[in-house]
């Protein structure tokens, strides 16, 4: 799955974190990076922490990859 | 049938059948074609990029990318919904034909099309020098295949690397490389780093910051030549003040150029700058007249902002691409009076030295900068910038909570200084002069002149000045 974070609504809250330790981290006190592309099985865990985030910061694609492709 | 219903026939009858092109396929280019689908576009789509990769984010490459956690094959951009476009991945725009309406490709095809969207961004500039930037070693960064690249020589590693600039994306790659512990040596010919963004007092704070990171920063010196092995590898650069200093990898990090060569003929009003385009994102052709089937955005756009007294502004900035790819897309299957303005609050944000940098506004827009909050010293606060007793810019460090409240007071024309959020303030609260530098005057941008005599004829033309 392909996800973004637009980091000018992150505020640095870190629920993503607590839920989706693997695929989001804090450099430092408020600084994001996040793996872009997470493993299909942690799909769940991903979206929780989407949803979880107070902003609304983590966009998730909502197309499966094939229909994801360049050719859709 | 009446006027107004003849009108909304013929809007209809565009977002079924109607054929629209997006050159571009990137952020913008893919957010607004997401976005003409979901306004119920249902005509032909085709998105031309010169990448032969499908749309992919670039903020990570000079992150998570360079640090070596994710691959650079790994910022595909997630896809909102389905787009149904034809996609012309590999081949660059080459031309537009405004009187034939048709876009030329490098391979000889034209598409035509009824409505266009320019979202071609901008290009690392490269070091200047062609045979010491086709030296093994030297790179630039904007593109996956480039953070590929620079990801793998700094994972080698690397002797000592030099980055060439301190705007954000040299910053940052500075701060990779201490954070994989590589010796790294920024040099930046102007005061401080990201002084051209933040300005010189926010300058020396994150020279600091750097400095305590072990970076070996040097200020107000140039990068004259770099110096090649016989097989052809960086091995050296030479500095204006006549030093030297070893190093195998080399990031210009040098600003952008904008992808706008492709319309030299288009009689558009592009340039140096970008191409010019209202607040809706429609263009403007060389006369300054706006015309109906050309939109703009992205990196490349270059739109008047009401809150900087109508000044051009191009903001080469995340949000700005995803806004107003959707106001472009909203506009060119709408018409007067439902077409939208994209009136962002600018703001974008860099991670550097473990340290969350933000801003909102357009702080080179400011004369003053003041300190509302936290401690310079812990490299925690928030402070405002102005200009003529007005709030015009923000910036913060590790305080990016408080952005909000500062991008309101922007938004509404609040004072300057601003009051005070109430909170952890700093005990002096002094404006003090920003100290941005000179906006530099580049030299090689085309003369405009008028042509024709009779008032019906007059005409703008670009002139190319001899280098
Ligand atoms: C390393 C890096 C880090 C960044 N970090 C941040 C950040 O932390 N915060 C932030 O706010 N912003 C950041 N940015 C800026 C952000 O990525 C850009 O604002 C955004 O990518 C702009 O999107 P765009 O679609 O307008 O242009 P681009 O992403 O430049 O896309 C334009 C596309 O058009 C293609 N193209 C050009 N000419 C032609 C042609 N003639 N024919 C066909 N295709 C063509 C290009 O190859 C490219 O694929 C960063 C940028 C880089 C490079
Ligand atoms: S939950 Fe949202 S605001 Fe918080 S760190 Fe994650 S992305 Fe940022």
């Amino acid at each position: 799955m392909r996800i973004a974070v637009d980091l000018n609504r992150c505020q640095g809250y870190a629920q993503c974190v607590y839920l989706a330790h693997e695929d989001f981290r804090l450099t430092g006190q408020e600084a994001l990076t996040y793996e872009p592309n997470p493993d299909d099985e942690r799909r769940l865990q991903v979206e929780r922490a989407a949803a979880a985030c107070p902003v609304q910061a983590i966009v998730i694609d909502r197309l499966d990859g094939a229909e994801g492709s360049a050719t859709s | 049938m009446t006027v107004p219903a003849t009108v909304a026939e013929l809007v209809r009858e565009f977002r079924a059948n109607g054929r629209i092109v997006i050159v571009g396929a990137s952020l913008a280019g893919l957010r607004a074609a997401e976005a003409l689908r979901e306004e119920g576009f249902t005509g032909s789509l085709t998105i031309i990029g010169d990448e032969p990769y499908e749309p992919y984010d670039r903020p990570p490459l000079s992150k998570q990318v360079l640090k070596g956690w994710v691959s650079a094959d790994h910022t595909k951009l997630p896809r909102l919904r389905e787009v149904n476009a034809q996609w012309r991945l590999g081949v660059a725009a080459t031309g537009l034909d405004r009187a034939a309406k048709q876009v030329r490709l490098a391979d000889g095809e034209q598409i035509p099309y009824d409505r266009l969207l320019i979202a071609t961004g901008t290009r690392a500039r490269q070091w200047p020098n062609p045979d010491e930037a086709a030296l093994d070693g030297v790179y630039t960064l904007r593109s996956r295949d480039d953070a590929a690249q620079l990801q793998k020589a700094l994972a080698a590693p690397p002797s000592r690397v030099m980055v060439i600039g301190a705007g954000f994306i040299g910053s940052e790659v500075a701060s990779v490389c201490r954070e994989l512990d590589l010796p790294v040596t920024v040099v930046e010919r102007g005061s401080a780093p990201l002084v051209g963004a933040l300005g010189g007092v926010i300058g020396e704070i994150a020279a600091e910051m750097q400095r305590d990171h072990g970076v070996d920063l040097r200020c107000g010196l140039g990068v004259s030549s770099l110096e090649g092995d016989s097989g052809g590898h960086v091995r050296r650069a030479h500095l204006s003040d006549g030093t030297t200093i070893d190093a195998d990898v080399v990031v210009a990090s040098l600003g952008s150029i904008r992808n706008v060569e492709w319309l030299e003929d288009a009689g558009l009003a592009s340039g140096f700058w970008g191409v010019g385009c209202d607040a809706g994102g429609r263009a403007f052709d060389v006369n300054g007249v706006i015309t109906d089937s050309i939109y703009v955005a992205g990196d490349v756009a270059r739109a008047p902002h009401v809150l900087y007294e109508y000044q051009f502004l191009a903001m080469e900035h995340w949000d700005n691409a995803v806004l107003g790819a959707e106001v472009a897309a909203h506009n060119m299957v709408n018409l007067e009076p439902h077409y939208r303005p994209h009136l962002l609050l600018p703001g974008f944000w860099s991670g550097q030295f473990g340290v969350n940098i933000k801003s909102v506004g357009v702080p080179p827009f400011g004369d003053e900068i003041v300190f509302t909050q936290g401690s310079v010293k812990e490299r925690h606060f928030a402070a405002a910038y102005g200009r003529r007793g007005r709030i015009v810019a923000a910036v913060t460090f590790d305080h990016g909570k408080w952005l909000e409240y500062y991008g309101k007071l922007i938004e509404h024309s609040g004072p300057f200084p601003p009051p005070p959020p109430g909170w952890d303030q700093p005990p002096d609260m002094k404006p003090i002069p920003a100290e941005f530098p000179q906006p530099g005057v580049p030299t090689a941008i085309p003369d405009v002149v008028l042509t024709g005599h009779d008032p019906s004829e007059r005409r703008a033309e670009f002139r190319s000045r001899p280098r």
